[in-house]
C-alpha cells in the first residue's frame, strides 16, 4: 500500500464470523501514526473481536489488515515485539506482585536487563504504583489493575498499542490521570488504539470509528462526525421529561429523543425547516410545559443518529 | 540468546507461582509421603495375627507340639481352645475367628499316614487373603523328626519369605509406588498448566509476547523436572527408613530412568492440557490415565498373570516401562543398558506427547 508509511494500521474488508453470528463485518480501517484512534461502541458491537484479529490472536473469516507494515493474518511474530496489548480482562498474574509481574514482562520481552531496573522503577513513578509494588497484583483495586496493565503493555516501548476498555470500571478522576498517560505517549509517537463505550472518551480521542453490531457505522475526527449527523439537535428542558418525551415520540418528523436527566436530545433530519418551532408545537398540544433550544451535535447524539441508520438496526 | 532469556523468564515466573501456592507446594512434599505410608503400612499383604480357635481332640503331645509351632509362625494367633469341631464352626459364622484348626483324636496316627488328613483346617473362605494362607499353612511340616529341624529355622524370616510371594512385600512394592506417586503428581501439575491460564485469561497476555510455544511449553516442565527428580529422593529416604528398601543397582542408573519417567509424564500432562478446555475436565483425564497406570502397570497384579488384552493396554502407558525399570535397577541390580526396550519407549513416548503439545498449541485463541 503507497500511504502505508503514513498508517500504523490498514484494515481492508476484515470480517469475523462465529459460527451463524458475524461479530465483525467487512471492516475498513485507516489509523494514521502518532494517533489516538477510538473505538466506540457498545457491548457486543465486535470491539475486542477486531482487536484480537489486528494482534494475530483471531484469524478473520475474511479480509486483511497490513499492521505496522505486517500482514495479517501471517506471520504475526515479528509483530509481537512492537506491539502493546492491554487485554479487556485484566490478564496478568494475580499471584505475583506488582514488581514481579513488570520483571516478568522485562524479561520475557528481553528488555536489555542493564536498563531494566531504571526503566521499571521509570513506570512504577509513572503510573503511581511505587506503593504497590511489593503487593500482589490480584490483591489491588481496579484503577491500580489498569494502571499496572497499561505500565506493561508499554514496558517494551511498542510503537502500537491497543487498549481494549481500558478505563472500564474506573473512577472519573482516574480515567482523566489515564488520558494524560495515553496523550503523552502519543506525543512521544506511539500509534493508540483504544475501544470504549464512553462518549466523553470517544471525544478525546485524534480520530474514531464507530461500531454497531460488527459494522463500522462512521468513522472521522469527533468534530467531523458531530458536524455531519445529517440531523438538527433540539434540548429539551422538561419538569415532567415523560410526559415531554411522550408527547414527542408520536411526532412523524422526529427521528429519535433520548432522555439525560431532567434534558431531552430531540434529533430532526437536516431537510426540516425550523426544529425548534416543531418541537414547541408538539409540546404545548399536549399540555407539557418546557423549554426547548437549537443545540451542537455531541457525539452521543452522533452515535444515536449513525446507529439508527445502520440497516441491521432492529428499533 | 533471547530464546534462553525468555525460557528463563517463563521457569522463574513458574516456581515463583508454585511457591505461592501453598496446598501445591504441600502436595508436592506430603503427596509422596502419604501415599508411601499408606501402601507400605495399609496394604501391607503380610498376613499376620489371624484369628484361630483350636479344637484339639488327640491332646497328646505330639498334637500340642504342633500347636505350640503354629503359635510361633505368628500368621495365627491362638484365641480359643474348644472341645468339637461344631463349636469351631460356630465360631466362624460369627466371625469370631477367622480359622479354625481342628485335631482329630487319632492325629498321631495320621501323621505318618499320608493317605489321611492329619488336621483339618475350618477357614472363613469370603476373605481370599485368609484362604490363600490357609493354602500356605497345609504344607507345614508334620511329625517327629522333620517336625523339629523345621521348628529350628522358623524364624520370623523364613516364614515371612514364606507367606509373602515376592511381589507382596514393600521392597516390591516401593519401586513400584515411585511411579505412581510420579504418575500422579507431574501430569495434574502439567495438566492443568496451560488451562489455568487460560482459565485465569494469563494466556490472553501470553501469546501477546514473544514468547514461542515451545519456550512456553519447555519453560513450564523444566521446574516439575526437579520437583519430581525431589520427590524420588524423598520416596526413596522414606522407603529406606521404614521399610529397608534397597537401592542394589546404580543409582545414577535410577534417576537417569525417573529424570526420563518424569518428562513422559509432564509431555501427556501438557498435551491433556491443551486438549481440555477447562481445570475440572484436565483432572478428569488424569485421573482416567491414573487409574490404568494403578491397575494395568504391574503395581497391583503382576503383569503376566494379566490377560493378553490388559497387558496390550499396560504397555502403552509409561508406568509400565518405569516400573520395570525400577525394580530391576533396585532389586535386581541390572544395568540400564540391559533394559534398554523401556528406556527407548520412555524416551520416544516423551518426544511424541511433547512434539503433540507443542503442535496442538497455537498462539491463537481461535
Ligand atoms: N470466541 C467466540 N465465540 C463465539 N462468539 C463470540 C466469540 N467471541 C466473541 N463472540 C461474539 O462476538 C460478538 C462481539 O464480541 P466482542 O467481544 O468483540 O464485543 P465487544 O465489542 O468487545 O463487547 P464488550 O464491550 O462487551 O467487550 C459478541 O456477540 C460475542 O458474543
Ligand atoms: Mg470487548
Amino acid at each position: 500500500m503507497e500511504t502505508a508509511g503514513n498508517y500504523a494500521i490498514q484494515a481492508r474488508g476484515l470480517t469475523k464470523q462465529f459460527g451463524s453470528l458475524r461479530a465483525v463485518s467487512s471492516l475498513d480501517l485507516d489509523v494514521p501514526r502518532g494517533q489516538i484512534y477510538g473505538f466506540l461502541g457498545p457491548n457486543g458491537s465486535g470491539k475486542s473481536t477486531t482487536i484480537r484479529m489486528l494482534c494475530g490472536l483471531l484469524v478473520p473469516t475474511e479480509g486483511t489488515a497490513e499492521v505496522l507494515g505486517t500482514t495479517v493474518p501471517g506471520d504475526s511474530h515479528s509483530l509481537k515485539a512492537k506491539i502493546g496489548y492491554m487485554t479487556q480482562k485484566f490478564s496478568l498474574f494475580s499471584d505475583m506482585t506488582v514488581l514481579e509481574n513488570l520483571q516478568f514482562i522485562a524479561e520475557i520481552y528481553s528488555y536489555p536487563s542493564a536498563e531494566r531496573k531504571t526503566r521499571i522503577a521509570n513506570l512504577l513513578d509513572r503510573y503511581d504504583l511505587n506503593d504497590q509494588a511489593k503487593q500482589l497484583a490480584g490483591t489491588m483495586s481496579g484503577g491500580q489493575k489498569q494502571r499496572l496493565a497499561l505500565a506493561c503493555s508499554v514496558l517494551h516501548h511498542p510503537e502500537l498499542l491497543l487498549l481494549d476498555e481500558p478505563t472500564s470500571a474506573v473512577d472519573p478522576q482516574s480515567r482523566r490521570d489515564f488520558w494524560a498517560n495515553l496523550f503523552r505517549l502519543a506525543e512521544g509517537g506511539t500509534t493508540i488504539m483504544v475501544s470504549t463505550h464512553y462518549m466523553d472518551e470517544a471525544e478525546r480521542c485524534h480520530r474514531l470509528a464507530i461500531l454497531d453490531r460488527g459494522v463500522k457505522v462512521a468513522d472521522g475526527t469527533p468534530q467531523r462526525l458531530q458536524a455531519s449527523t445529517g440531523m438538527h439537535v433540539v434540548e429539551v428542558t422538561a419538569s415532567d421529561p415523560y410526559a415531554a418525551q411522550a408527547a414527542l415520540d408520536g411526532v412523524d418528523a422526529i427521528a429519535s429523543v433520548t432522555q439525560l436527566g431532567v434534558r431531552l436530545r430531540v434529533l430532526i433530519p437536516d431537510d426540516v425547516d425550523n426544529p425548534v418551532g416543531l418541537v414547541k408545537r408538539a409540546l404545548d398540544a399536549a399540555g407539557v410545559s418546557a423549554e426547548a433550544g437549537a443545540s451542537e451535535a455531541s457525539l452521543e447524539d452522533v452515535f444515536v443518529a449513525v446507529t439508527m441508520q445502520n440497516p441491521d438496526h432492529v428499533a | 540468546m533471547k530464546s534462553l532469556s525468555r525460557l528463563l523468564a517463563i521457569v522463574k515466573k513458574e516456581v515463583r507461582q508454585l511457591r505461592r501456592d501453598r496446598l501445591t507446594f504441600g502436595m508436592v512434599v506430603g503427596l509422596p509421603i502419604i501415599q508411601i505410608l499408606l501402601f507400605g503400612y495399609a496394604i501391607n499383604t503380610d498376613v499376620r495375627n489371624l484369628r484361630t480357635a483350636i479344637a484339639n481332640e488327640a491332646d497328646t503331645h505330639l498334637s500340642r507340639e504342633f500347636i505350640a509351632d503354629l503359635g510361633q509362625t505368628q500368621v495365627v494367633d491362638i484365641v480359643a481352645s474348644v472341645s468339637r469341631p461344631a463349636e469351631l464352626e460356630a465360631l466362624l459364622r460369627e466371625g469370631a475367628i477367622s480359622i479354625g484348626v481342628h485335631i482329630p483324636p487319632d492325629f498321631d496316627r495320621r501323621t505318618v499316614d499320608a493317605s489321611r488328613a492329619a488336621v483339618h483346617l475350618l477357614v472363613d473362605g469370603s476373605d481370599p487373603t485368609i484362604l490363600g494362607v490357609a493354602n500356605q499353612l497345609r504344607s507345614m511340616p508334620l511329625g517327629f523328626d522333620t517336625m523339629r529341624a523345621a521348628a529350628n529355622d522358623v524364624g520370623n524370616i523364613e516364614v515371612r519369605a514364606y507367606y509373602n510371594p515376592e511381589r507382596r512385600t514393600p521392597v516390591n512394592i516401593v519401586p513400584g509406588l515411585m511411579g505412581v506417586i510420579l504418575t500422579m503428581t507431574m501430569m495434574l501439575f502439567t495438566a492443568v498448566a496451560i488451562v489455568r491460564e487460560r482459565e485465569r485469561g494469563n494466556l490472553e497476555l501470553l501469546i501477546n509476547t514473544p514468547v514461542s510455544s515451545a519456550e512456553l511449553m519447555i519453560g513450564k516442565v523444566i521446574p516439575y523436572i526437579v520437583i519430581g527428580l525431589l520427590q524420588l529422593a524423598l520416596i526413596l529416604v522414606v522407603g529406606r527408613l521404614l521399610f529397608d528398601v534397597p537401592v542394589r543397582g546404580s543409582i545414577v542408573d535410577l534417576y537417569l530412568a525417573a529424570a526420563l519417567f518424569i518428562a513422559a509424564n509432564l509431555s501427556l500432562g501438557l498435551f491433556i492440557s491443551t486438549a481440555v478446555s477447562t481445570q475440572f475436565q484436565a483432572m478428569q483425564m488424569t485421573v482416567f490415565i491414573l487409574l490404568p497406570s494403578i491397575l494395568l502397570s504391574g503395581f497391583m497384579f503382576p503383569f503376566d498373570g494379566m490377560p493378553r488384552f490388559a497387558q496390550y493396554l499396560g504397555e502403552i502407558l509409561p508406568n509400565t516401562h518405569f516400573i520395570r525399570l525400577t525394580r530391576g535397577i533396585m532389586l535386581r541390580e541390572a544395568p540400564l543398558g540391559e533394559l534398554l526396550p523401556d528406556v527407548i519407549y520412555l524416551a520416544g513416548f516423551t518426544v511424541v506427547a511433547m512434539t503433540a503439545a507443542a503442535m496442538r498449541f497455537t498462539k491463537r485463541l481461535d
